[in-house]
C-alpha cells in the first residue's frame, strides 16, 4: 500500500468561490522523497494545508488516503497523531508560550492519542537537547517563546526540530529551504536525511535544485494550476532549473 | 508541561456544564426579613452581638446610603436592582457561631470538602510541610463558620478570625482601622456594605512578624435571593509581612445575586501585604441568565514609609464584575502593585482595573493587566494613576494587554492619568491581540486539540501574572482559566 494516495482532490477557498486544487492526483510511496515544484500560486501550499486540515479550504471532491485511510474528515490534530507533519512555509509565532512547553505539549498530545503515556521530563529534555544540538539550535532559542523573535532561518530550523521530535510517517516540507543560509541548508538536509527510513516519506516543496542536491528526491512532480502536470526522476528538477516552467505549463494549459 | 496537561484533563472532564461549583447545600437557614431598613441594620448588628458604636456606625452609613444613587459610569448593563427584594442576612440555623468544627452542620463541612477546602486541620496537615500550610476562614452566606490554625497563628501573635469575632474580641483594633481606608461615604456599594456587612475576615500581624503561613478566606454564597456583604480588614503592623488569598464560588441560580464587598488593607512602616483573589462566582449561563453581580470596593493604604501592597487577581466568574483594587501610596518610598487576569466568556461583563494614588515621595507602582474576552462578553480595563504635588519622583509602569477569542466579544481600555508633579514618570503600554486561526492551526497541526491549543495560547498570554500568585494557586488558577474558556471557540 502507498503511504499517501491522493485521488482527484478538488478544493476551493471556504469564503470565496475560488477553486485552487483542480482534481489533483498524487501517490507517495513509503520510503520515498518526493519533490514538488511549480510556479508561484500553483497551489503547492494549498495542497499541504488541505492535507493537514486547515479550515480555510473546502474539499469539494476527491480523497486523500494516508496508509489507506481517508484523512479528509479528520480534525488537524487527529491527522497529526496519525503521523502527518507539515513544516510551514511561514511558521507561526506564539508569544508567551515557551518552546519547551510547546514541544512537550505536542509530543504528549500525540502520545496520548496513540494510547501512550506521557514522556518523562528527563527523557524529554535529553531528546530535545540531542536533536537541538544536531540542528544547531541554541539553548537560548529553546528558552524563548515559540518562533518569537526568530530569524527566518531559525524558524525553519525550528520546524525541522519539531519534525525530528514528532517523528512523523509523512512529512511535508513547504519551502523549508527558503531563507536558509548555505550552512543551515546542509544542517537541515542532514536532519532530513538522517530520518529517511523505509516506512517514512517526505514531500519536499521547493523552488530550487539546491535543496535537492542535498536531499536527493526519488521522484519530482511538477504542479501547475492546481494539478500535478508532470512527474519524473531527479533529472526533471535539473531540466526545470535550466528551462523554467514555460514548456511544461504551457503544454498542460 | 504538567499544568497544561492538567488543565486539559480538567477541561475534558467537564461536559455541558462548565461550572462545577454550582451545587447547592441543603441546610436550614435563618434569614432576616426581606428588605432593607434601620430595623434590619439593627437586626444584623444584634445577631452579631456588636458593640453600640458599631451599630451607630452602620446606621450612619445606612442613612447616608439612602441619599446616594447607583453609579452608572461603568461599561456594564443590567436591570435595576430592587434592594428591597433581597435578604441581607442568612446564617445556618443549627449553630450560627460554632465554637469548634464538631458544632458545624456536617452538610456545610461537606460543602467545603467538595470545593476542595478541608476545614479539619488534621486533613490539611496530612502530608503538607508546615511552610505550605494554609489557614482558612470559611464564610458561608452571612457568617464565618470556621477558621483554621487560629491557635498556631496566635503563637506568632497573628490574629486571624472573622470580623464578627474581631468586633467582640478586639474591638479597639477594629474601631481604629475600619473605615479608615474605605470611608463609609466612599461610594454607593461601599456605603451599603458599611450598613449591612455580614462577615469577612480580620487579620492583624504585629510589628516585625512574618506571618508563618498563607492565610485565606473562602466565600460561599448558598442561599438564594441573598446578598453577600463581605467585609475584610487586614492590618500589617510595622515591619510585618502577610500573604492572603480569597476564593469565591456560588450555586447556579437563574436569578442574579448581589455580592458587594469591602476590603481594607493597612500597611504600616516597612510592612508588606500580598493579597490574591481567585474569583469564581457563578457567571450565569451563556445567555446571561443568572450569575453574581460582583460590585466590590477594595483598597489598600500604604500608610507607612517603605510599605508595600500587592494585589493579584484572577477573575473568571460573576455575571458582572465592577472592581478596582487600589493602592493609596501615602508613605514615602511605598510601593503598590496590581496584577490582574480577567477572563470573560458567554455574556459576562467585566469592568475592572485599579487606582494607584501617589501621595508620598519616591512612590512606585506597577500595573500588569491581562484581559481575555471570549463569547459575547465585554471586558474593560479602567485604571487611574495619579500623583499628588508632594509625590516627587513618583513612578508608574502600566501594561494592559487584551486578548480576544472569536469576534463577538469586546475589549476596552480606559486609562486615566493625572500628575501634579513634573518629576513623576508614568509609562503606559497597551496591546490588543487575537488568538489567531494561524496559531490554532499551527498548534493543532502539532497534535494539540482545540481546547489544548486555546489553553496553551492563553496560558502564554497570562504567564507574567500567574507567576505572581502563591505557588499552590498557580495551577488552580490555570485550570480555572481553561475551564472558563471552555466552548469559547468552534
Ligand atoms: N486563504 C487564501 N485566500 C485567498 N487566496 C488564496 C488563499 N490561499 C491560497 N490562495 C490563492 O491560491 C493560489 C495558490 O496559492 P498557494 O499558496 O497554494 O501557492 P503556492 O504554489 O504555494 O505558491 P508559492 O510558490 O508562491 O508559495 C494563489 O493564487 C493564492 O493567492
Ligand atoms: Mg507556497
Amino acid at each position: 500500500m502507498s503511504l499517501l494516495e491522493i485521488k482527484n482532490l478538488t478544493a476551493k477557498l471556504a469564503d470565496e468561490d475560488k477553486q485552487i486544487l483542480n482534481g489533483l492526483n498524487l501517490t507517495v510511496e513509503k520510503g520515498q522523497v518526493a519533490a514538488i515544484m511549480g510556479p508561484n500560486g500553483s497551489g503547492k501550499s494549498t495542497l499541504s494545508y488541505v492535507l493537514a486540515g486547515r479550515e480555510d479550504y473546502d474539499v469539494t471532491d476527491g480523497e486523500a488516503l494516508l496508509d489507506g485511510e481517508n484523512i479528509l474528515e479528520l480534525a488537524p490534530d487527529e491527522r497529526a497523531a496519525k503521523g502527518l507533519f507539515l513544516a510551514f512555509q511561514y511558521p507561526i509565532e506564539i508569544p508567551g508560550v515557551g518552546q519547551m512547553t510547546f514541544l512537550k505539549a505536542a509530543i504528549n498530545a500525540q502520545r496520548k492519542k496513540n494510547g501512550l503515556g506521557e514522556i518523562s521530563t528527563p527523557e524529554f529534555i535529553k531528546l530535545v537537547n540531542g536533536k537541538a544540538k544536531e540542528l544547531g539550535i541554541s539553548q537560548d532559542m529553546l528558552r524563548r517563546s515559540v518562533n518569537v523573535g526568530f530569524s527566518g532561518g531559525e524558524k525553519k530550523r525550528n520546524e525541522i526540530l519539531q519534525m525530528s521530535l514528532l517523528a512523523p510517517k509523512l512529512a511535508i516540507l513547504d519551502e523549508t529551504d527558503s531563507g536558509l543560509d548555505i550552512d543551515a541548508l546542509k544542517i537541515v538536509a542532514d536532519g532530513v536525511n538522517a530520518m529517511r527510513s523505509p516506512d517514512r516519506a517526505f514531500v519536499v516543496i521547493t523552488h530550487y535544485q539546491r535543496l535537492l542536491d542535498y536531499i536527493r528526491p526519488d521522484v519530482v512532480h511538477v504542479m501547475a494550476g492546481g494539478q500535478i502536470v508532470k512527474s519524473g526522476g531527479p533529472e526533471l528538477a535539473l531540466e526545470l532549473e535550466a528551462n523554467g516552467y514555460a514548456d511544461i505549463v504551457g503544454k498542460a494549459a | 508541561m504538567p499544568a497544561v496537561q492538567e488543565t486539559v484533563e480538567q477541561v475534558r472532564s467537564i461536559d455541558v456544564d462548565q461550572y462545577k461549583y454550582g451545587f447547592t447545600t441543603d441546610v436550614e437557614m435563618e434569614l432576616a426579613p426581606k428588605g432593607l431598613s434601620e430595623d434590619i441594620v439593627r437586626y444584623i448588628s444584634a445577631k452579631k452581638g456588636e458593640p453600640e458604636w458599631m451599630l451607630e456606625w452602620r446606621l450612619d452609613a445606612y442613612r447616608r446610603w439612602l441619599t446616594l444613587r447607583e453609579p452608572e459610569w461603568a461599561r456594564v448593563h443590567y436591570p435595576k436592582i430592587d434592594f428591597q427584594d433581597l435578604y441581607y442576612y442568612a446564617a445556618p440555623k443549627s449553630n450560627p457561631a460554632p465554637k469548634s468544627l464538631d458544632e458545624i452542620d456536617p452538610a456545610i463541612l461537606e460543602t467545603y470538602k467538595k470545593l476542595g477546602i478541608p476545614l479539619r486541620e488534621q486533613e490539611v496537615l496530612a502530608g503538607v510541610a508546615p511552610e505550605n500550610r494554609i489557614a482558612v476562614d470559611a464564610v458561608f452566606d452571612s457568617v464565618s463558620v470556621a477558621t483554621t490554625f487560629k491557635d498556631e497563628l496566635a503563637k506568632a501573635g497573628v490574629i486571624f478570625c472573622s470580623i464578627s469575632e474581631a468586633l467582640r474580641e478586639h474591638p479597639e483594633l477594629v474601631k481604629q482601622y475600619i473605615g479608615s481606608v474605605v470611608p463609609t461615604t466612599d461610594n454607593f456599594y461601599a456605603t451599603l456594605n458599611s450598613a449591612v456587612f455580614s462577615d469577612g475576615s480580620f487579620v492583624y500581624v504585629p510589628p516585625g512578624v512574618r506571618c508563618p503561613m498563607e492565610l485565606s478566606t473562602y466565600f460561599r454564597i448558598n442561599e438564594k435571593n441573598t446578598g453577600q456583604f463581605e467585609r475584610t480588614l487586614i492590618i500589617a503592623d510595622k515591619g510585618s509581612y502577610v500573604s492572603y488569598l480569597e476564593g469565591c464560588t456560588a450555586p447556579m441560580r437563574d436569578e442574579n445575586q448581589l455580592h458587594a464587598a469591602v476590603v481594607e488593607l493597612v500597611a504600616l512602616e516597612d510592612a508588606e501585604i500580598k493579597y490574591s483573589t481567585v474569583q469564581n462566582w457563578y457567571p450565569g449561563d451563556s445567555e446571561g441568565r443568572g450569575g453574581i453581580y460582583n460590585f466590590v470596593t477594595k483598597r489598600g493604604d500604604c500608610r507607612g514609609a517603605r510599605s508595600k501592597i500587592s494585589w493579584t487577581q484572577v477573575e473568571t466568574g460573576s455575571a458582572i464584575t465592577w472592581k478596582y483594587p487600589s493602592c493609596i501610596l501615602r508613605g514615602d518610598d511605598s510601593q503598590g502593585e496590581f496584577y490582574s487576569i480577567a477572563v470573560s466568556n458567554g455574556a459576562q461583563q467585566v469592568d475592572s482595573g485599579t487606582k494607584m494614588i501617589h501621595l508620598g515621595k519616591n512612590t512606585r507602582s506597577r500595573i500588569i493587566s491581562k484581559g481575555i474576552s471570549a463569547g459575547k462578553s465585554q471586558n474593560t480595563y479602567r485604571g487611574l494613576v495619579s500623583a499628588h504635588r508632594r509625590a516627587t519622583n513618583a513612578k508608574n509602569f502600566t501594561n494592559c494587554d487584551s486578548l480576544l477569542i472569536g469576534n463577538k466579544c469586546g475589549a476596552h481600555t480606559v486609562p486615566y492619568i493625572e500628575s501634579k508633579t513634573a518629576s513623576a514618570v508614568f509609562e503606559h503600554e497597551a496591546t490588543t491581540s487575537k488568538v489567531s486561526e494561524d496559531q490554532m492551526f499551527y498548534c493543532m497541526q502539532r497534535g494539540l486539540t482545540q481546547e489544548e491549543a486555546i489553553a496553551l495560547i492563553v496560558n502564554g498570554f497570562v504567564k507574567d501574572v500567574l507567576q505572581q500568585l502563591p505557588m499552590e494557586f498557580m495551577v488552580e488558577a490555570q485550570k480555572l482559566i481553561a475551564i472558563s474558556l471552555e466552548g469559547s471557540v468552534g
